[in-house]
């Protein structure tokens, strides 16, 4: 299990082939109250970069991208009656969907976690 | 004999009365009344008007009659009456003060606009009337177009829009039907990061792909960063001038240049036209369409208080793609044309009829009663307002570029920065000192935006209390009084809205009280 982040504040979580996709803790105190999150369906299939999901704030509404191209395998029905599970849990119980990764090698291109934590605190 | 019976009338009866703080009866302030939902004032037993019970009834509806109540309240005329006069009177409105809605030129709607809206011969009329007997409306529309014409340089005017972003919407589909008459199909429209939300939206909404522009320091389009993203791709570019931070673009000559190099069209957002009009002519920019906002530049009533109208002025390049219908001014009659010529290019049309005629008549009011010589002023007036504004609160807030302004002052908030104010909380503090608040949060460019146009309507010593009261919140915020903000509004109608159960769990659809 090994977990990688992205510039845009969106975390993956690998184990084996699977990715399990939220947004970063940083990411939900970024956008505040959290009332709406749009997931795409399981079956649906992402080429890495396109527009998977939709995360909408009291202040913003903010597309999520695919880190990684493949299948989505499951998505995270709670968050649909609960979206605010995604401000008090945004690395655990608040992830998004499971992506069954097709590529491997697009995951170089992200942070582990001390590089991410290296990159929010230039942000500050 | 002296009548020792007559009311009291000095303080002293007031300075006796000494009752204060007391809950009413009623719930009302004096004035300030509390006002029921119009289902809870009335009763689904009453009616408002009595009308004799209908005996040997028969339907002819064969048995689609109603088989419920259908659950109105029922009010007499006053009830209804004092129910909105009473609404009214809760919100705010230009009418009642300064209005700093920053890129929304809240300005004063004139009342001898309403004097001329109302002539019979121009509201009582209808769009199926004989083309005959509506000549003076046609006319009118015909001069207007002629103003705006001249106003912005341009060759022609679509007068149809009904809003500033179905105006975008016109606008982008003549640069649409315009490259594929020529075969030049293209997918990409470039908007800058400061644009009004609606301009992306517009090209989202005709089928493009768009393209953000970052801004440079100084709060302008960075033109080099334009110029690498303009390609044979690329439909048009959208560029607001003045734009959203309140500066004029000044590179916007090369601008129309690189993207005519590209064989791309200019949309020029005129939202803020209000600062240039009489002054510069959009059409000597090289912009290829337009939109303008009678409801702000030329003031009619907008913003709750009326209708928007958002005609296009178009270049030579796009006029013969502009929608139907259009008068037509002929020798001896005005004519609407409301079919396409043989062979036209015309791409459609966007309303059943011939734009908002309400707010036609209002905007060439106020253009005949100003002169071309008295708009210019309106941009002088209103660009000298809100540098007033700038000059007298830099000291104490952050203004967010350096120099002069057009038309809007942009503030950002660091000047609250440690204050544990944010700009929402101080947004609601001015509603406690009686103002709508300015535009905040947007352009999305700087952070927690603070936008204030104060128009031309407004008078000096109308400014200076609006600079006093912005130099006390500051004040109050960087004292830490915090409770002032962090609960605002306390003296109006409504407390602070909870925003986040309003969207989370949103009620829909009236309940009955339990």
């Amino acid at each position: 299990m090994t977990i990688y982040y992205s510039e845009d504040h969106e975390w993956v979580n690998v184990t084996d082939k699977t990715g399990t996709v939220g947004i970063s803790e940083y990411a939900q105190k970024a956008l505040g109250d959290i009332v709406f999150v749009e997931l795409p369906e399981v079956g649906d299939e992402f080429s890495k970069g396109d527009e998977v999901a939709v995360v909408e704030s009291v202040k913003a509404a903010s597309e999520i991208y695919s880190l990684v191209s493949g299948e989505i395998t499951e998505v995270n029905g709670e968050l649909e009656t609960n979206a605010s599970l995604v401000n008090s849990s945004a690395e655990e119980d608040g992830w998004f969907f499971k992506i069954e990764i097709s590529d491997d090698s697009e995951l170089d291109d992200l942070m582990d976690a001390d590089g991410y934590k290296k990159f929010i605190a230039g942000l500050e | 004999m002296l009548n020792k019976q007559g009311r009291p009338t000095g303080n002293e009866a007031a300075a006796n009365a000494g009752n204060t703080g007391f809950q009413s009866y009623t719930g009302a302030k004096g004035l300030d009344q509390p006002e029921l939902l119009i289902y809870e004032i009335g009763n689904t037993n009453h009616t408002g008007v009595d009308l004799p019970e209908v005996e040997d009834f028969e339907t002819r509806l064969g048995g689609l009659e109603r088989d419920q109540e259908i659950g109105l309240a029922g009010l007499s005329e006053p009830e209804a009456m004092r129910h909105y006069t009473r609404l009214s009177r809760k919100n705010y409105a230009i009418d009642m003060g300064l209005y700093p809605l920053g890129s929304c030129t809240m300005k004063h709607n004139p009342r001898l606009n309403e004097k001329v809206a109302r002539f019979a011969g121009l509201s009582d009329i209808h769009p199926l009337q004989p083309i005959s007997t509506v000549q003076g409306a046609l006319d009118v529309i015909d001069t207007l177009a002629h103003w705006l014409k001249t106003l912005t340089g341009m060759p022609a005017v679509t007068m149809s829009p009904k809003a500033g972003a179905h105006g975008e919407l016109c606008g982008l589909m003549a640069i649409r039907a315009a490259l594929a008459a020529k075969g030049d199909e293209r997918s990409i429209v470039l908007t800058p990061e400061s644009a009004h939300g609606t301009n992306p939206a517009t090209a989202a909404l005709c089928g493009y792909k768009v393209k953000a522009i970052p801004a440079t320091t100084e709060g302008r389009v960075d033109l080099e960063a334009m110029k690498e993203a303009l390609g044979p791709d690329v439909a048009a570019i959208m560029v607001t001038n003045p734009n959203t931070c309140g500066l004029f673009e000044r590179e916007i000559l090369e601008m129309a240049d690189a993207v005519h190099a590209v064989g791309g069209y200019f949309y020029c957002d005129g939202a803020n036209f209000n600062a240039i009009v009489g002054k510069v002519r959009p059409g000597d920019l090289g912009v290829d369409a337009m939109h303008i906002n009678l409801h702000k530049t030329f003031s009619t009533p907008h913003g709750g208080g009326g209708p928007g109208a958002g005609p296009v002025v178009l270049s030579e390049a796009l006029a013969p793609f502009a929608p139907i219908p259009y008068v037509l001014a002929g020798d001896d009659a005005f004519d609407i044309v409301e079919h396409d010529v043989e062979g036209g290019q015309s791409f459609g049309r966007m309303t059943a009829f011939h734009g908002q005629m309400g707010m036609f008549t209002r905007a060439l009011a106020y253009m005949m009663s100003h002169g071309s010589d008295g708009l210019a002023r309106v941009a002088e007036d209103s660009v000298l307002n809100a540098n007033y504004v700038l000059a007298s609160l830099k000291d104490v807030m952050s203004a967010s570029f350096d120099g002069p302004c057009m038309h809007e002052a942009l503030f950002d908030d660091r000047f609250l920065k440690d204050t544990g104010v944010s700009t929402l909380d101080f947004a609601k503090a001015m509603i406690d000192e009686g103002y709508h608040p300015m535009t905040m949060y947007f352009p999305l460019v700087v952070h927690g935006a603070m936008l204030i146009e104060p128009t031309e309507s407004e008078s000096k010593q109308s400014v200076d209390q609006f600079i006093g009261m912005m130099r006390h919140l500051v004040k109050a915020a960087k004292d830490g009084e915090l409770e002032r903000f962090s609960g605002a509004p306390y003296n109006a109608p409504l407390k602070r809205l909870d925003e986040t159960a309003a969207a989370r769990d949103p009620i829909l659809r009236w309940q009955a009280p339990e």
